[in-house]
């Protein structure tokens, strides 16, 4: 009996915690602009998306930023976590420790205060500020993804490389890149998966005419429900949702390669940013 | 191997990206533009005891400390039922926990939207079992019930973690003393369970107090939050020197809260999530 009910409770938890996504992806397939009623299967609302130009461009702005940030996140992020593998003592704690600014603060302030930067030093706002945004919290999980790999990496390999004749490039290439790999390509795709699903940095450091998608979603969602924001909201939660589970998978074969539970790298996974914060990541890599 | 010096241009990117602009936001916070060019000020400190301002962060305080508390009080049976061992399925219940956090908060909100209109699913339900209507879309408990929808998981999470790293042999040995359920609940799980509870208070209050999405999608506009607030003084009434102290205070007191959690809930337990 007991039993029983404490199965009733979670089915009843679980249930509030899915249907609003069940009924936002059903409805977007709903042939009725009434909400309630249901007005049989269509894919009008995604017909429509296809010719929306605010919508498309957008998208475009979405993808082209999370690519480019991603990048750019990737390459700085790298080299500063193996730039920073060498630090030591006290000023390692200071950096580090301000590496994790833009994880904690709430998603507003991050944005507030770029936003105060760029006009600050007179950068018009538009899509390079929000490029700009979007690599500027980025890089912080890049470092996290790839710290970890370095700590476990046998500093003795390189040593041996160079004693070997190896060039220092050379052997960064050929030794250091194929072992902290794992951890960049871990770190691009959250840096990618961020960038899309931002929403609170992009509306404060964005200028007038660039919008992304949450933008789009945003501002359209203010004045009432309407069902190609359904069809929106099911493709980006789709990418976002797959996007995730890639990452995972990397983290959890990774892991069980190790033999161990890696740390750092399921931390950064599992925390993902949401209702504008992005504090829950804290205490790793010191 | 020391490569210290690649990390050169991150060093100028966090400078430029990361510290100045928090250097902007204390400047903005402590000055005022007049005729005789910029003076300091404390204007934009003492701003926040006008009574309308009050009400804002009361309001912000009292909806997050309501959704705060319902979320423990769902929450804390959730996990405790999770963290029995003789639960079958148990890391696909765990997993189905996370994945709503991974879909956009904008979206996730915006999905109540659907369910709570005047003519959405939910009266449309209410309608056919002819009971009466709700109609809560832009009201206080609409806010509420959004964060309690976004945040639910970050209490269920580390309550879970703790409760499940509780030794049975601890309860065993309890019960074998003589304990009943609530004796041993109340004097063993629970209090060893408090860190779990602590986080989560702090993971679901946090961006409960910060959020400017949600009062603005589900409470219409009509129930500002410090979030909005924030964003009211630099997109509406264009009062940066107050939106600025406004953020300097909240950034303060988030990463003080953090620290003292984070020493709190000690180095290895961080904050459960993981």
């Amino acid at each position: 009996m007991v039993k029983f009910l404490k199965r009733c409770y979670a089915a009843v938890v679980y249930a509030f915690l899915y249907a609003p996504i069940l009924i936002l992806v059903l409805y977007s397939f709903n042939d009725s602009k009434s909400r309630g009623a249901w007005g049989g299967f269509t894919l009008r609302w995604y017909n429509e998306l296809l010719h929306n130009r605010e919508i498309l461009s957008s998208l475009y702005n979405t993808i082209l930023i999370a690519v480019l940030s991603a990048a750019v996140a990737t390459v700085i992020g790298t080299a500063a976590a193996i730039g920073l593998h060498g630090w030591r003592g006290y000023k390692r704690t200071i950096i580090m420790n301000i590496t994790y600014i833009p994880v904690l603060n709430p998603d507003i302030v991050t944005g507030v205060s770029l936003m105060l930067l760029f006009v600050f030093i007179r950068i018009p706002l538009g899509f390079m500020t929000m490029l700009l945004a979007h690599i500027t919290f980025n890089i912080p999980y890049v470092i996290l993804s790839v710290l970890p790999k370095l700590k476990q990496l046998d500093s003795y390999l390189y040593e041996a490389a160079l004693d070997l004749g190896a060039t220092p490039w050379y052997a960064f290439k050929k030794v250091i890149l194929p072992e902290i790999m794992p951890g960049i390509i871990t770190g691009l795709l959250l840096a990618f998966t961020l960038s899309i699903d931002d929403f609170v940095i992009s509306f404060f450091t964005t200028g007038p005419g660039v919008t992304n998608l949450s933008i789009t979603v945003f501002s359209r969602a203010r004045k009432g429900v309407n069902p190609t924001i359904n069809a929106v909201s099911t493709l980006m939660f789709l990418a976002v949702l797959v996007l995730l589970v890639i990452v995972n998978m990397r983290v959890s074969k990774e892991n069980q390669r190790r033999g161990k539970r890696n740390h750092e790298q399921k931390t950064i996974v599992r925390n993902r940013r949401f209702g504008g914060t992005r504090r829950h990541l804290h205490n790793h890599a010191r | 191997m020391s490569h210290k010096w690649a990390a050169s241009p991150y060093l100028v990117w966090m400078a430029l990206f990361i510290v100045v602009p928090i250097i902007l936001v204390g400047y903005w916070s402590l000055t005022v533009k007049t005729d005789a060019g910029t003076q300091f000020t404390t204007e934009n400190f003492r701003q926040f005891f006008n009574p309308v301002h009050l009400k804002v962060l009361f309001r912000s305080l009292e909806l997050a400390l309501i959704a705060t508390a319902v979320c423990f009080v769902l929450g804390y049976p959730l996990a405790y039922i999770l963290a029995r061992n003789n639960l079958r399925h148990k890391n696909t219940l765990i997993m189905l926990l996370v994945v709503p956090m991974w879909m956009n908060f904008l979206l996730r909100t915006y999905a109540w939207l659907t369910i709570l209109e005047k003519n959405g699913v939910l009266n449309t339900i209410l309608r056919w079992l002819s009971l009466p209507e709700i109609n809560i879309l832009y009201t206080k408990t609409a806010v509420v019930l959004g964060m309690v929808y976004n945040f639910l998981p970050f209490m269920v999470l580390p309550i879970y973690s703790v409760l499940s790293k509780i030794d049975p042999s601890i309860v065993e040995a309890a019960e074998d003393l003589g304990a009943d359920w609530v004796t041993v609940f109340r004097k063993i799980i629970f209090p060893l369970s408090l860190p779990g509870v602590f986080s989560g208070i702090a993971m679901v209050f946090m961006p409960s107090v910060t959020t400017f999405v949600i009062s603005k999608l589900l409470g219409g506009g009509h129930y500002s939050l410090i979030g909005n607030l924030i964003e009211d003084q630099f997109r509406l009434v264009d009062d940066w020197g107050f939106g600025s102290a406004i953020s300097l205070v909240m950034m303060a007191l988030i990463l003080v809260s953090m620290a003292l959690m984070s020493k709190f809930a000690g180095e290895d337990r961080g904050l459960g999530l993981w």
